[in-house]
């Protein structure tokens, strides 16, 4: 091959000489990320709602119907035998806790792909797709959560939490457990294809263990050791606790959830960062 | 400003990484024409999405001393499931603006009529071109980061384009991938030209020519 005429000027000898490169500021990073994630969650809606029939609403409705019809179910099946709390209040507190941290994962896997077009622009990165779809699950759970509790408590079929802030605290902590998991198996299934389908027989197998539908205490002593290892029996062992009181004895360890949470909150943003970095948009 | 610091990317392939760009080295300074030159997957794509920031280098850096825009290309930056003004709306949030003072402007431009209101998977790629670079003007870059999607198009477009670009705008760099040596020839005064992994820049076009058209038939 011939040597060109004229190769690279003296970019070549000023690239050498160490310059800065030009940064934003954390305060300024952060300003142009909360635009770009509400304008995710915005789009978001309306690719997911669409704007016919109630739009947007589907956001708690959904998870709402789901929650009622389980409830129903549960209550003509008197489930109840496995504990002696009131059957709305048991099956509108597992239920709602199952569907906030259940979807945010199955809601993050695959969730890269749709969005590859937005990444042409550079201020929209992995974690801003990743973080308004977690969002916009937090929010449609936790109003559907909220809207029944308040339309049982009007009928009179549930009593409102005793303990209103631990409620709070059991909430945050399922949701924690949730966005971390989630983060972690949405950067895992960017890379790996088996990720989404293990996640699958996976969720459907941990559903019933996720203490949603029973209470530790009903459990034998051994059954109680182990099932507690699954951090999201002792966020919801923690929520009832909050919501009935000295009706129930709950079985829990706020520390060891926070510790495993914190844990997949690590990973699962190192895995984004790694698969940030090899993303190429089309 | 933008400056390319020892540049390589690599993609990785089932048979082990393959190099597409091998330590580059650019200045393109403020109100500069480039226009990139190479084969059919020289980089030409790879480098506007590199210059813009939309893809990370394998090692090495890019600085950015002015607002670049995102890669005016055929394909990407929008939602095909989106209408043209949710697109629109979409752009502005993600870069601090108010979108409704800009819907005349896009309107008017792109001449859409009825259809800026329709998801953009039905639209024609002369559509898709034209809401692209409506979209773009839109938003006051220092940069415009232009893949194909100017030098095709109906002679209408060409000259709008033209007038917005080269006359409104006669102060803005802008970086442009073309096949068609003419409208390159006719509108940069710097050329790259792209291949093995080398990058070599020129200044007179009909050197650049001469360079690119013995490196295509080298191959």
């Amino acid at each position: 091959m011939t040597t060109p005429a004229m190769t690279t000027p003296a970019a070549t000898a000023a690239a050498t000489a160490a310059s800065p490169r030009p940064q934003l500021s954390l305060a300024a990073g952060l300003v142009v990320q909360q635009r770009v994630i509400a304008a995710l969650l915005l789009r978001e809606i309306i690719t997911r709602y669409g704007r016919h029939n109630i739009g947007f609403l589907w956001l708690f409705v959904e998870p709402m119907l789901f929650t009622l019809a389980v409830t129903l179910l549960w209550g003509a099946l008197k489930l109840n035998h496995v504990s002696s709390l009131p059957i709305t209040a048991f099956a509108v507190t597992g239920y709602s806790s199952i569907l906030l941290w259940r979807n945010m994962p199955g809601r993050l896997i695959g969730s890269v792909g749709p969005n590859l077009a937005l990444m042409y622009h550079r201020q929209v990165k992995v974690i801003d797709v990743f973080l308004s779809r977690l969002l916009l699950e937090f929010m449609g759970a936790t109003i559907s959560f909220i809207t029944l509790t308040l339309v049982f408590w009007t009928f009179d079929w549930m009593k409102l939490p005793e303990d209103l802030l631990q409620v709070t605290l059991g909430w945050l902590m399922l949701t924690w457990f949730g966005c971390a998991l989630a983060l972690l198996l949405g950067a895992l299934a960017e890379e790996y294809e088996v990720i989404e389908k293990l996640w699958h027989p996976f969720a459907y197998i941990i559903m019933p263990l996720s203490g949603a539908g029973f209470i530790v205490d009903s459990l034998p002593k051994v059954g109680q050791d182990y099932i507690l290892y699954l951090p999201m029996v002792d966020a919801i062992e923690y929520l009832r606790e909050g919501f009935f009181g000295s009706a129930v004895v709950s079985h829990y360890d706020m520390g060891y959830t926070a510790a495993v949470n914190l844990l997949l909150t690590a990973m699962g943003l190192a895995k984004t960062r790694v698969i940030s970095q090899k993303v190429v948009p089309e | 400003m933008i400056r390319l610091v020892n540049l390589c990317k690599s993609y990785p392939t089932s048979q082990g990484p393959h190099e597409i760009f091998r330590n580059l080295n650019l200045e393109i300074a403020r109100g500069e024409k480039v226009g990139i030159l190479g084969r059919n997957g020289a980089g030409k794509s790879t480098m506007i999405r590199l210059l813009s920031g939309a893809e990370q280098p394998t090692s090495g850096h890019v600085e950015r001393h002015m607002s670049v825009s995102w890669p005016l290309a055929f394909g990407g930056a929008f939602q095909s499931a989106l209408t043209g003004i949710d697109n629109l709306r979409f752009i502005c949030r993600i870069y601090g603006i108010e979108w409704r003072d800009k819907i005349d402007y896009v309107q008017e431009f792109s001449e859409l009529g009825p259809y800026l209101r329709e998801p953009l998977r039905i639209y024609s790629s002369g559509m898709r071109a034209r809401l692209a670079f409506a979209l773009s003007m839109v938003i006051e870059f220092d940069c415009f980061l232009i893949d194909e999607v100017v030098a095709v198009g109906d002679a209408r477009f060409h000259e709008k384009c033209h007038a917005e670009l080269f006359e409104k705008r006669a102060d803005r760099s802008l970086i442009i991938v073309s096949h068609d040596a003419n409208y390159v020839r006719d509108h940069c005064s710097k050329l790259c030209v792209l291949s093995e992994g080398e990058m070599s820049v020129f200044t007179d076009p009909d050197e650049a020519f001469d360079f690119y058209h013995k490196a295509i038939h080298l191959q």
